[in-house]
């Protein structure tokens, strides 16, 4: 079973259709006690890495965050979800995230070191790049397209987190992963047949019981 | 490297997908969901659906249209056409459209694009415009309800306030090219596109393979917009696709 956490950021729906498609049960929920029956969770996100920390301490789930990484059962962060893993984000001012990888989270410059402008938000279809192939969210999946929306991007992360990444001026983290904690900066639910493949394996983790930290 | 989009565009009223479509192949050629999910299967990047009903009943079936879509397809989708509040656009995107498309009701009160990023974020902000060349005004004016109406807004200046006010992307439609199929309007495209910082979706005047290259190569469209083409079958998005690899464009 897995938990999608319902902290009020992000579009839950199209997330939990394609867990239906790939027929993996789970719950949509933001109650902790219901989440920690679950044997992995989905942090979704969509909007202000600031609003979305403030929500999850509010709501307790912060903490409970962290014992769940500390429990090693898998946790998959999606775009906003994602960058929440990380330390901090310079979104609208300085704000602590989870500090579950170690990486900042930064604004895209919008114009490259030769002064040349490039769009922000980086919208749209881009190519990966696996850096862990033999990694198991990445197993059997084809090295594709998959599909972006965001206007930060993780930096000065470590390069043994970086599974997959992609070119966007800058080298945009991916699919990032450390033991039980991982992470997709693109949108899996609607990255067609690459996406569909990488939720798959996130499925198959969830059911081994995933990697302890410690 | 970001490709370039190829995005079918669909009319829907009450429900069912009206106006030229010729797909012999298909069980029910009226079906959103099955015409939307043979693009997924062709390769489309993204889909458009544009409510074309009156009625509020049509609208309603519009959202179960748009659960539906969202149950099938592993593909960002935009709904427009009737959206007019912040409760519209709650409706559609939590039914499970990843954008919503404002066009009339933008420029009736901008704010709304605001209220809509505030909301959403700008991610699901996608303003239409729909622009005709004025040779009063030496550039484009923006027009409204359906192209009907015209306003005092040029087309850079509209633009750009609809990007300040938190818009993620444009949608621009040249009426002068539309249906006309001779080509995408590039002067417009390029002019817009160079005034935002935005994705710029070209729409309007796609009548043959060759089309899409030239806007993606000259005018630099983040992403091009069709829909009779594709529907009458005079191309196919697979065939643009193989086409513009070939002219070196990159693509999915």
């Amino acid at each position: 079973m897995i938990g999608i956490v319902d902290y009020g950021m992000g579009n839950l729906h199209s997330v939990s259709k394609a867990l239906e498609r790939l027929e993996l049960e789970y719950i949509l929920t933001d109650d902790i006690e219901q989440l920690k029956k679950t044997d992995g969770l989905l942090l979704p996100g969509v909007g202000a890495f600031p609003d979305a920390m403030k929500t999850l301490n509010e709501m307790g789930l912060t903490d409970f965050l962290h014992e769940w990484a500390d429990s090693g059962k898998p946790l998959l962060g999606i775009c906003l979800g994602m960058q929440l893993l990380f330390d901090e984000s310079d979104e609208h001012g300085q704000t602590e995230g989870l500090k579950l990888l170690p990486g900042r989270v930064e604004r895209f410059v919008g114009h490259t070191a030769n002064g040349e402008m490039y769009k922000v938000p980086h919208m749209g279809w881009n190519k990966l790049t696996f850096h862990k192939p033999e990694h198991k969210l990445l197993q059997d999946v084809e090295e594709g397209h998959v599909y972006f929306v965001h206007s930060y991007v993780v930096k000065h992360q470590e390069e043994d987190v970086l599974l997959a990444s992609s070119e966007y001026d800058v080298t945009v983290p991916a699919v990032v992963g450390q033991k039980n904690v991982m992470g997709t900066q693109f949108h899996p639910e609607k990255s067609s047949h690459v996406g569909m493949s990488i939720l798959r394996n996130f499925g198959e983790l969830v059911t081994q019981g995933g990697e302890s930290r410690e | 490297m970001l490709t370039k989009r190829i995005v079918p565009c669909l009319d829907v009223k009450d429900g069912r997908v009206v106006k030229g479509i010729q797909f012999v192949d298909l069980k029910d050629a009226g079906d959103p969901v099955e015409l939307a999910a043979f693009y997924d299967e062709q390769g489309a990047d993204e889909l458009v659906f544009l409510d074309i009903s009156a009625s509020h009943e049509g609208r309603e079936t519009m959202v179960e249209v748009v659960e539906e879509v969202a149950g099938t397809l592993a593909i960002p989708f935009t709904v427009g056409g009737g959206i007019n509040s912040l409760e519209d656009m709650k409706r559609v995107l939590r039914a499970g459209a990843d954008k919503v498309s404002l066009n009339t009701a933008a420029i009736k009160r901008p704010e709304l694009i605001k209220e809509g990023a505030d909301f959403f974020g700008s991610q699901c902000i996608v303003v239409a415009i729909d622009a005709k060349y004025d040779e009063e005004l030496g550039s484009w004016r923006i027009y409204t309800h359906g192209g009907r109406e015209a306003t005092d807004w040029e087309v850079i200046s509209w633009a750009k306030e609809a990007v300040r006010l938190g818009a993620g992307e444009i949608l621009l439609t040249s009426m002068d090219q539309d249906g006309a199929k001779t080509g995408f309007d590039l002067a417009l495209t390029k002019a817009v596109n160079a005034a935002v910082t935005v994705p710029v979706i070209a729409s309007g005047g796609a009548g043959k393979k060759e089309d899409f290259a030239d806007v993606f190569v000259d005018a630099k469209a983040d992403a091009a917009l069709a829909a009779s083409i594709f529907h009458y079958k005079e191309t196919s998005v697979a065939e643009v696709k193989t086409y513009l690899k070939e002219k070196g464009v990159t693509v999915r």
